[in-house]
């Protein structure tokens, strides 16, 4: 039955390769057209721009989820009262869907009634705040909402990676008269690699996999501003009827996660080769 | 090179006093063991000392300056973990050296005390090595080298042998002794196995339930021990325990008596005059219990233990085991009679009710 | 220094409350703020009356609080074509969630169970495969996947949808059983094997009754990935059985006319209901969950 479904999965992926090489509209057809449609696909400036919203979006969602994830988990970790609390506060976003992420954000960040409103309610007449309708900046509030969304996730995982540190270590740091930014930077840090490793990998597939939080929040837009490659390919297996194109798109998301994703886990495999050999 | 007095200290976590009161002079350049079962308090004190716990109450003098407020780092010593607590992702030489480097000591003087650390221990070819490279025994050392790169006044160790297999424990523990046989600094160690104590200390302490019962050379406190629990707690096999009564024979000498037992005690030395008869039970140790032909008492031979270079003998005596450790070739066998002798100036008595030594 | 009673130490103990500690305390409480401001603009956007938003600032407290807006988002919101409200949504999302975790379940624990005891040959492979599977974005298989469906007749019914999630959730299950099954030491295993116990008999008597602390994750895991799946439940759920995150996307960017966002952000908390009350109910497994999946490779 894991052999049904490995069947399943590697069937498709072939499948839909394809596909790719084929000039199928609404159904698929038998012609083939070698790599046409990856030259349309790269000749498309919606695509082109999708790809670009992805590799701004990726580097700023990471990076931000990982300073901000981090830097929590490090305080909660210093001992405070009401962790349990903070810890429920920072991580319930998580428990959210990405379409209600969205929605929330896309109601709160309304040029008429949310925040840019509020805050000329409150006295600062020319306050401006509408990203979300210029096609410039509108990528940045995707990355605001889904960084609210996940930096939560980042901590838990990264507490639990500090959590494990052997007590004797802090006393024997402290004995050393070691500050404790100094412990965390040059001791901690290395120590959680693999934590941090996990949690790099993880962003990544949700970077690569975004399209919830788009559809919902700004459906694209405005315009076609807020494009991202999985929405571009879903739009154009069923609403614009184009399945060949769309499986190329889909094919080049494949192996862009490959690409990304393929050098981490061989890294970790060698690592824990290393060890078990020991 | 320090002393460590401690003035009247109480430690407290939460509503659990787990010292109370407690006063020790750490004589400069001595191996002071705390030494008792878990939960005595003992680790609780050693920490106290490195200031990684915080007092409730009394003093606590290092070097002859007040301690007991003071920063880990500032008080002047050097501390080696149960666990080691070596920094996994750095080298030998970068985990002996990275507090220093922090606290600013020029780079010559690092290399110099770094240098005399690995050779004192021995470490020098693996200086290079990450602690996931080193063995159990080689990590042991970085842990003290770290320790002693502080050169600081007093060093103090956290149970650092009992991760450790039998053999390893032999070997470094010799190791130690030679370390503070060369070095002459005040140690303080930890440890819950007697026989670490017995061959590591100048003087032993030894602890229950965060109170100190007694304070001595290893000599004293195994052949003198102030109550049951000393007693029993020090020494492999266990001290034999028989419950009698101290009374005054028809010639005016204190004996005692259990079962077939009489035994002049006279020459023992009771501190408060008899007045009438007293529980007690009397206390011998193996080696004190002699297997003669031409013994006074007599029971039979129940269990026999090869040890290799000496037996424990086990002898059933009106129902009580008591053990015998006998050198050499043995006379007789399992089911046998034997007889022997208790050596009278070896001997402790302790008051049932009190425990404590008569 | 000869006092027989221990004078009063010279320097006091340092503050608790020094700089660095306000520092800390200072940036957790703002970073609160900041996770806690959608949350409170939700709940309080979705008891004012129209009018009151529109006047009024989206930080402000309803001055006269109304349920009018919950009622309407349960039962008369358009979610395209008909205009029932999202209730129909939350009973489609129960009606798919429920058999996409008791079968994901149940097979992730099989087949992990497998792979850690009985390792087949070429289950290290096997199972290396199946782990990549879970990086392959959904619209790689997706065309291929509808075009199966509607073969077998499954497709936009709800079975159909429950086999999807199924199907993409083996990865993420077998993972989950399969360390956890590592960690319960191997001797159990022989000596149930030298008892005479046989795969489906070691499996239903011995590891599944040991196994509820990673049925409890793997049933939060679930459940919440499930009810807050929007993609899928798109694509393969058909007119009928659209989960509730798809019909709440359809209120919200579907409407012509006015907006009503007081409605909005009532559906927009229905839908969310289920998985928050999980979480803030199981917060501790939930937790665990995360680090168990956060164990991957």
């Amino acid at each position: 039955m894991a052999i049904t479904v490995i069947v399943a999965y590697m069937g498709t992926v072939l499948w839909s390769l394809k596909i790719s090489f084929t000039n199928s509209r609404t159904f698929p057809s038998d012609d083939w057209v070698g790599i046409a449609q990856y030259e349309r696909l790269f000749n498309n400036d919606r695509w082109m721009l999708s790809l670009q919203n992805l590799a701004l979006y990726g580097v700023l969602f990471i990076a931000a989820c990982m300073l901000i994830g981090f830097l929590l988990a490090v305080f909660i970790d210093q001992k405070v009262m009401g962790e349990g609390i903070f810890r429920t506060v920072f991580l319930y976003p998580y428990a959210m869907s990405f379409v209600a992420t969205g929605l929330v954000w896309q109601w709160m960040l309304n040029p008429g009634n949310g925040l840019q409103q509020a805050v000329r309610q409150m006295g600062f007449e020319n306050f401006t705040f509408d990203w979300i309708i210029d096609q410039d900046m509108v990528i940045y509030t995707i990355v605001i909402a889904t960084v609210w969304q996940a930096s939560g996730l980042v901590m838990a995982m990264l507490l639990a990676g500090l959590r494990g540190i052997d007590e004797e270590i802090w006393k024997a740091a402290r004995l050393d008269g070691i500050p404790t930014w100094r412990v965390y930077v040059s001791i901690v840090l290395p120590m959680i690699g693999p934590s941090v490793a996990t949690v790099f990998v993880l962003l990544l597939t949700a970077v690569v996999k975004v399209f919830d939080s788009v559809v919902s929040m700004t459906q694209g837009g405005p315009g076609t501003a807020s494009e991202v490659p999985a929405k571009f390919i879903m739009d154009h297996l069923f609403g614009r009827a184009n399945i060949a194109l769309a499986s190329a798109g889909s094919i080049v998301l494949l192996l862009t996660v490959a690409a990304l994703v393929a050098p981490i886990l061989y890294a970790r495999s060698r690592a824990a080769r290393k060890e078990a050999l020991k | 090179m320090a002393s460590v007095e401690i003035h009247n200290l109480s430690i407290q976590f939460g509503h659990n006093e787990v010292i109370k009161d407690l006063s020790l002079n750490v004589v400069d350049g001595e191996f002071l063991v705390l030494l008792g079962p878990s939960g005595c308090g003992k680790s609780t004190l050693l920490h106290s000392i490195a200031g990684l716990i915080d007092v409730s109450a009394g003093r606590i003098d290092i070097g002859g300056t007040d301690m007991t407020w003071a920063d880990p780092t500032d008080r002047n010593i050097g501390m080696v973990f149960q666990s080691y607590a070596l920094y996994p992702t750095m080298t030998v030489e970068r985990n002996m050296s990275f507090g220093l480097r922090i606290n600013g000591t020029p780079k010559a003087e690092i290399e110099r005390r770094v240098n005399r650390a690995a050779e004192m221990l021995q470490l020098q070819s693996l200086l290079h090595r990450k602690p996931s490279q080193l063995s159990g025994g080689q990590r042991q050392r970085v842990a003290i080298g770290r320790a002693l790169v502080r050169e600081a006044g007093v060093f103090l160790f956290d149970e650092p042998l009992s991760n450790l297999d039998a053999k390893l424990r032999a070997e470094l523990r010799r190791e130690l002794k030679l370390l503070h046989k060369n070095l002459c600094s005040t140690m303080v160690y930890v440890t819950h196995d007697q026989v670490e104590a017995m061959t590591l200390a100048t003087r032993i302490v030894v602890m229950r339930n965060g109170k100190i019962q007694q304070i001595g050379a290893p000599a004293d406190v195994y052949e003198k021990p102030v109550n049951l629990f000393v007693a029993g707690f020090l020494g492999s096999p266990g001290m034999n325990l028989l419950t009698g009564k101290l009374g005054l024979s028809s010639s005016g000498k204190s004996v005692f008596l259990s079962g077939k037992l009489a035994l002049d005690v006279s020459c023992y030395p009771i501190t408060t005059v008899l007045k009438q008869e007293k529980e007690v039970t009397l206390g011998i140790r193996p080696e004190n219990l002699l297997i003669h032909t031409s013994g006074e008492w007599q029971g039979t031979v129940s269990v026999i233990e090869p040890m290799g270079n000496h037996h424990v003998v086990w002898v059933d005596f009106g129902g009580t085991l008591l053990s015998s450790v006998v050198t050499g070739d043995l006379a007789f066998c399992v089911d046998e009679i034997v007889r022997f002798n208790i050596d009278v100036a070896k001997i402790s008595l302790f008051d049932n009710t009190t425990e404590q030594r008569l | 220094m000869t006092g027989n009673t221990a004078p009063k130490p010279p320097m006091r103990r340092p503050m608790r409350l020094n700089p660095a500690r306000i520092g800390v305390y200072a940036f957790l409480l703002s970073a609160s703020l900041f996770f806690l401001m959608p949350l409170y603009i939700m709940l309080v956007t979705s008891f004012k009356s129209m009018d009151e938003i529109r006047l009024g600032s989206i930080f402000a407290f309803p001055v006269s609080i109304t349920v009018e807006p919950w009622v309407a988002a349960w039962s008369s919101a358009c979610t395209g074509v008909s205009c029932d409200g999202i209730r129909g949504g939350f009973w489609n999302s129960m009606w798919i969630v429920i058999p996409s975790t008791l079968f994901p379940i149940l097979l992730g624990a099989l087949n992990g169970y497998a792979l850690s005891f009985w390792r087949p040959r070429g289950s290290q492979v096997l199972f290396g495969i199946l782990m990549m599977g879970a990086f392959i974005p959904v619209q790689v298989m997706m065309f291929p996947l509808v075009r199966i469906l509607a073969t077998m007749g499954l497709f936009g019914t709800l079975p159909g949808i429950v086999l999807i999630h199924v199907v993409f959730s083996m990865p993420v299950m077998t993972l989950l059983f399969r360390n956890y099954y590592l960690s319960i030491p191997q001797e159990l295993f022989k000596a149930a094997r030298i008892d005479g116990g046989g795969f489906f008999r070691i499996f239903v008597q011995l590891m599944l009754p040991m196994s509820t602390p990673i049925i409890i994750v793997a049933a939060i895991m679930q459940v919440t990935g499930v009810w807050n799946d929007y993609i899928l439940g798109l694509v393969f759920a058909g007119r009928d059985n659209l989960p509730m995150t798809v019909q709440l996307n359809n209120v919200i960017n579907t409407t012509t006319g006015t907006r009503l966002y007081n409605v909005n952000m009532a559906a927009t908390i229905l839908t969310s209901m289920v998985p928050l009350i999980i979480y803030f109910v199981s917060g501790r497994w939930f937790v665990r969950g995360i680090a168990a999946g956060a164990v991957k490779g």
